[in-house]
């Protein structure tokens, strides 16, 4: 696999920042659209547009007929049973309080226990958080060990009785530790409890199957992915979607609608209330294409050979300390470097055409575990290079030259 | 514009030794700011006396360099100041960060509106800006003995 190649479909490298080449070290945070999926928008808008579902007539049914098909091509690219089991949200956090929402609506009652980790991005812990306030149920968090990742043991430790589903990431966007979410969702089923895996970080990175995993709600991030912002995924096995009552009320999620009774949608249509951001899932098809087109076991061998690469060089460096160091990793590194804020870090990094993200990356608990206000954060893409990684450590250098440490 | 001039000697040193950055005994007046963006937290102390004199004023934070050497000069310019002069100092300080090319107030001198302007070249970094000001909007809600925790969000 040719990077050169692959960075030349991504627009957004024709530009100079701050007369710069980008270095683009932020994809767990949102990543950049390749041409095929820019285009689509565009073409979409300009040649298909209609909205989707209603009308009868010719631009309708073809523009149905593209939203059905990143349906399927996601069913396809996550091994899910059925098409079904597709539910488009405006991102992951709209996935993540659906199921928060309407499983906390059926099943969730006063002392009832929601596991979760602290390496949890808030999203996968403020809907969880309306439950507590309106249900009075607890929630549990699973802790980390000194590598920043969170274990089967721990995770076994935490589970009691009252424990009614477990809500953990795929791939933490801060130490960059994958969880080993099937062995969770064995062990979790084998209590009668279902799994929730927020794949923001996961989708993107790693190869996804959903009959391997067996997990029973799985959220994907489209603009992570490739792919354009306003969409996301839920993955939920088709039980559940049946058993869950809907999330949002409105058009196109309905059968039947009279003064004193109302039939809800089959599915998909159930949980797709209003009208969706068509155009952006049907450019999303063109990310999975892209990612097939590359082939994830090569995505995946990219990333963590860059991965290694990344972690040799800064931990040569001495003025860089990396958080965390889990055994089973993605390629999300994050650091401090004494006597340098992360956000004094990350203006400096921007001014050599460096993209990172300082803060708390949506995890202040963990912060707040991990005893940090705030951290740098450096994550790798598909068309990220060695010479990326050699930038990223020369304005590092830089900024420890400014700071006179 | 150059990096450099956003971090100069001033705000560098500033920065990491800030002056007056400790909790005072018997303060009169106190806030906290926030800014959820960045993490920077300050929280000021004040001893007004009965002429509403500033007697003391330090401080209690941790942020970026930026954040910690406004704070820090900030206290070194108040000091002896009475709470009228102040406030017309951080209007003059925060209208000069949002848009003046220079300070217009005639309570600080010329050597104090230097070191003050050192801080100017954050107004480049719009994403900065808060870090900048964050302790002067707590210092208005020390001065009125808010309760309420300033946040650069709301």
């Amino acid at each position: 696999m040719n990077i050169g190649e692959i960075k030349k479909e991504f627009p957004i490298f024709d530009n100079k920042v701050h007369n710069h080449d980008l270095v683009y070290l932020d994809s767990a945070n949102s990543s950049q659209k390749p041409r095929v999926v820019v285009d689509r928008i565009y073409d979409f808008y300009t040649k298909e547009f209609s909205n989707i579902g209603r009308s009868v007539h010719y631009l309708a049914v073809a523009a149905t007929n593209l939203y059905e098909n990143t349906r399927l091509s996601v069913q396809k690219y996550i091994n899910a049973k059925d098409k079904n089991e597709i539910v488009f949200t405006k991102g992951a956090t709209e996935a993540i309080n659906l199921v928060a929402s309407t499983f906390g609506q059926k099943y969730l009652e006063e002392g009832d226990e929601v596991l979760i980790t602290e390496l949890e991005h808030h999203s996968n812990y403020v809907p969880w958080h309306f439950l507590r306030q309106s249900k009075k149920i607890n929630i549990v968090f699973a802790e980390i060990n000194e590598n920043g990742e969170v274990t089967i043991e721990e995770i076994k430790k935490k589970i009691t009785n009252k424990t009614k589903i477990i809500s953990i990431t795929h791939l933490s966007n801060v130490t960059g530790a994958i969880l080993p979410i099937k062995e969770i969702t064995e062990f979790a089923h084998s209590k009668g409890i279902p799994v929730l895996v927020d794949g923001c970080q996961g989708a993107p990175h790693l190869e996804l199957d959903m009959q391997d995993i067996g997990c029973d709600f799985y959220a994907i991030s489209g603009h992570k992915m490739y792919g354009p912002t306003g969409i996301g995924v839920l993955y939920a096995k088709e039980k559940w979607l049946n058993d869950l009552p809907p999330y949002q009320g409105g058009g196109g999620m309905i059968k039947e609608v009279k003064k004193n009774h109302i039939s809800y949608g089959d599915l998909p249509n159930k949980y797709e209330a209003g009208t969706m951001a068509t155009a952006q899932v049907i450019a999303f098809n063109e990310s999975i294409k892209f990612l097939e087109s590359i082939g994830i076991k090569n995505i995946q061998k990219h990333e963590q050979e860059l991965l290694k690469y990344t972690l040799e060089t800064l931990k040569k460096n001495n003025s860089v300390n990396i958080i965390g160091n889990p055994k089973n990793r993605g390629g999300v590194i994050s650091f401090t470097i004494n006597g340098i804020h992360p956000h004094d870090i990350a203006t400096i990094l921007d001014e050599d055409g460096v993209a990172i993200r300082a803060g708390h990356h949506c995890c202040q608990i963990l912060h707040e575990k991990l005893g940090l206000n705030a951290t740098a954060r450096a994550s790798l893409g598909v068309y990220n290079t060695t010479e990326d990684i050699d930038q990223l450590n020369n304005s590092i250098n830089n900024c420890i030259k400014i700071f006179n440490l | 514009m150059n990096i450099k001039e956003l971090y100069q000697e001033i705000i560098l040193d500033h920065g990491k030794n800030p002056r007056n950055q400790k909790k005072i005994d018997n303060y009169s007046n106190d806030a906290k700011g926030y800014n959820p963006l960045c993490g920077d937290n300050v929280h000021i102390y004040l001893k007004l006396n009965e002429n509403k004199k500033i007697e003391d004023i330090c401080f209690e934070g941790s942020g970026c360099a930026i954040s910690m050497a406004s704070a820090s000069i900030l206290t070194e310019l108040v000091k002896g100041k009475e709470d009228k002069q102040v406030r017309e100092i951080i209007s003059d300080f925060l209208e000069m960060i949002k848009e003046k090319e220079e300070l217009k107030n005639s309570i600080l001198n010329e050597d104090e509106k230097t070191k003050l302007m050192c801080l100017s070249g954050v107004k480049q970094y719009p994403m900065r800006v808060k870090c900048a000001t964050l302790s002067w909007h707590t210092l208005t809600s020390a001065i009125d003995n808010s309760s309420k925790t300033v946040n650069t969000e709301n």
